[in-house]
């Protein structure tokens, strides 16, 4: 505790100096004519050229700056308490109600700036808080099932879309002799293990206002059902998105549930030959409903009104459909307008199966708004509670509820 | 606490100059002893300085941010609404009060009495001389010497089920993978076993030291009378380093209570919170829910049971100065 405080401390000292430092850059750029704005994310210099574009279409010069994906929320309270805010923010999309609870953001509105003709309804959603849009995403994402096309040959199966073909396929293609299983997924217990069990959960009729429904208890009993049929390995538990994904590359598993930011790993395999499907519904004639991903750009309040024009100008390039399209050509994420990622599922069969779940995808922050971060967490305890055999299904869930307040 | 216990040798010998110059001296009395005073608290001063910013500043904070409800809205506004003590019945309400508690207790004790007990071992096998032995012992700081989380993520592969070192190894004896991280009941003596190879140095190191300064002469007397391995030990090693041993116990239980680093780089707090201690859970209140409020409240019942052992631990030294 004292230790984390300590160095809290350090990186506030920290980044006040690289504010004040900003600052001085800035104002030398202005006796140059252009303002300059600072864009802060937690992407990569890969996203430079992407902001260039922009910042000259809207007469700007700009600073990106790249922060480690996990610290980039405490930067963001501290710069929020020392009024040392960005004039463009990156916000991951279920971070967004809770900032703009605080006051931070400034209602994208007051700009005349409002979400481009035909962007799914999720990501209107996600960007949302008390009624005023705050944040757009220019490209989304969610995640679906993918298979190993081989061995689903090899075992005569086509892709499950059912639970029952879930089990049934999963079961087939499990080779306890080869360390192979048929299915993987992340289970951690961390806000990622959540989000992958959202899919079975929501799509099932589960809500997060009350954990222990019926729906939800169907959702939770198939997670467990294809762990103790020895489909899934009981290390799920433990494993991130990205452990799943190892475990899919180095054939240990014949399907998972992964996102499209997994295709540049998956692609570089060689001799992999994978494809990808939405995730099985309990029913035939279920509409899947799948967590909406995606990061938002806001504007934070800086106090400065010209620049916060200026840098909403800026969110609505990065938002027009032409800059959604280069914006998915470096992320591989799926374009925020229907329209626009019909064409890009065109070109990219292999973001087909995302293109098809973002369209019905659900913002975690749509009914919760801010108080989400608990319910996540009382889901993902439920989840872990019950694989590891703490508790049935329908216990877990209840337990889960009454911590959901 | 070090700057507190540092004060001491300070004062006494401020105390000594005084002496020195009251009984030498010819000036008039008054002056230089304002000027002493003035001095006095002028040496004090940059230590009190310290430990009110750094120590005191963020406790009465602490304190404060437990009884309100502080949230990231606060960050912004400065605004948190004062709550009374809800944040402390959220915390000892919730049902992972117990479990945290009790692993926090399993967790320290079982890390304590291993490390104590491997490193004892190791010290008096140390105190032997033997060719690279020195070396050998500078070996022993290893784990001491890397990255906490460099070594979990080590220890996270060595342990993980399917493909990690240890159940190759155990697997050559024909032992089927053991769920190390995995199995809820096995969780935790997997992170214990991590905290104790991490704090066999400390207590190797200290425990050594403190042989070192027993006289040799005491052993040769001692054998003269016939006690030596198990009786010399009993009778000479053991109450001569006795304040050693309480030193190094009572700095471990402090260090090892508010242990989050490990945990969180092994198993996050899992599976299922099997390895949820009051720290970790303070730290996820706080850095990952953002509830701050109820985090301050779990901490500061940590700070407090920290503080229950720090008294010890000053008392044990304060009677060693009187000694």
């Amino acid at each position: 505790m004292k230790n984390s405080r300590v160095v809290a401390a350090l990186a506030g000292a920290a980044s006040v100096a690289l504010a004040l430092a900003a600052c001085s850059s800035g104002s030398s750029a202005a006796s140059g004519g252009k303002q300059t704005l600072t864009v802060e994310d937690y992407y990569t210099a890969t996203y430079d050229p992407l902001y260039k574009d922009c910042a000259a279409q809207v007469g700007v010069n700009v600073n990106p700056v790249h922060v480690a994906g996990a610290a980039l929320i405490a930067k963001v309270l501290q710069q929020a308490s020392s009024r040392t805010l960005p004039d463009v923010l990156m916000l991951d999309n279920p971070d967004v109600q809770q900032i703009a609870a605080t006051g931070a953001l400034a209602p994208l509105k007051d700009f005349g700036v409002s979400a481009p003709a035909g962007d799914v309804p999720s990501v209107v959603n996600a960007g949302t808080y008390n009624g005023q849009l705050y944040g757009l995403a220019p490209v989304i994402n969610s995640i679906a099932l993918y298979y190993n096309v081989d061995m689903l040959k090899a075992a005569g199966i086509t892709p499950p879309k059912t639970w029952d073909e879930l089990k049934t396929d999963a079961s087939k293609l499990t080779d306890p002799g080869k360390g192979v299983y048929g299915f993987a997924m992340s289970n951690i217990n961390t806000y990622e293990g959540t989000w992958q069990f959202l899919p079975f959960f929501w799509t099932n009729g589960g809500d997060e206002k009350s954990l222990d429904s019926p729906g939800a208890r169907q959702a939770l009993q198939l997670d467990v059902d294809l762990q103790n049929d020895g489909s899934m390995s009981k290390s799920s538990v433990t494993w991130s998105q990205q452990d799943v994904n190892n475990q899919f590359l180095a054939g240990k598993a014949a399907m998972m549930i992964n996102g499209p930011w997994q295709l540049p790993a998956l692609n570089a395999k060689k001799g992999l030959n994978f494809a990808s499907v939405p995730i099985p519904t309990r029913t035939g004639d279920q509409q899947i409903v799948s967590p909406l991903g995606g990061e938002t750009f806001n504007v934070p309040q800086t106090g400065d009104k010209t620049k916060m024009g200026l840098a909403a100008k800026f969110v609505d390039c990065m938002n027009t459909p032409a800059m959604q399209v280069k914006i998915a050509g470096v992320s591989g994420n799926v374009p925020a307008q229907e329209a626009a990622a019909a064409d890009w599922a065109k070109s990219h069969p292999q973001v087909e199966s995302f293109v098809k779940t973002v369209k019905t995808a659900r913002a975690r922050t749509a009914e919760l708004g801010s108080k989400w971060p608990t319910a996540a967490t009382a889901i993902y305890t439920a989840v872990q509670d019950a694989l590891t055999g703490k508790a049935s299904p329908a216990d877990a869930l209840q337990q889960a509820q009454a911590q959901n307040k | 606490m070090t700057s507190v216990s540092d004060m001491t040798p300070v004062d006494s010998r401020l105390d000594r100059g005084r002496r020195r110059t009251v009984s030498g001296g010819t000036e008039p009395r008054r002056k230089p002893r304002i000027g002493r005073y003035v001095a006095r608290w002028l040496f004090v001063a940059p230590a009190v300085l310290f430990v009110l910013v750094f120590f005191g500043y963020p406790i009465v904070q602490n304190v404060m941010m437990s009884l309100q409800d502080y949230t990231t809205t606060t960050f912004y506004t400065g605004e948190a609404p004062w709550v009374g003590f809800a944040n402390y019945v959220h915390v000892f309400t919730s049902p992972l009060f117990t479990t945290t508690v009790l692993n926090t207790a399993l967790f320290t004790v079982g890390s304590i009495v291993c490390q104590f007990a491997i490193g004892l071992v190791l010290a008096l096998f140390f105190k032997r001389h033997f060719p690279l032995g020195g070396f050998l012992r500078s070996l022993l700081l290893l784990p001491w010497l890397l990255p906490l989380i460099a070594s979990a993520a080590v220890w996270k592969w060595i342990l993980d089920q399917g493909s990690g070192a240890l159940n190759q190894f155990l697997g050559l004896f024909g032992i089927s993978p053991v769920p190390w991280l995995v199995s809820p009941s096995l969780a935790l003596v997997a992170v214990i076993g991590v905290n104790i190879w991490l704090g066999i140095p400390f207590n190797t190191t200290i425990l050594y030291s403190g042989l070192q300064a027993v006289p040799e002469e005491l052993y040769e007397a001692a054998s003269l009378d016939g006690a030596v391995g198990w009786k010399a030990f009993r009778y000479i090693t053991w109450p001569s380093i006795r304040s050693v041993v309480g030193v190094v116990v009572v700095l471990g239980v402090v260090y090892t209570l508010k242990v989050v680093d490990i945990i969180l780089g092994l198993t996050g707090g899992g599976p299922a919170n099997s390895t949820q201690t009051l720290a970790t859970w303070a730290y996820q209140s706080s850095f990952v829910q953002f509830l701050f409020g109820q985090g301050a409240a779990v901490s500061n019942l940590l700070i407090a049971v920290s503080l229950v052992f720090a008294l010890v631990y000053l008392s044990m030294t304060r009677k060693e100065v009187d000694e």
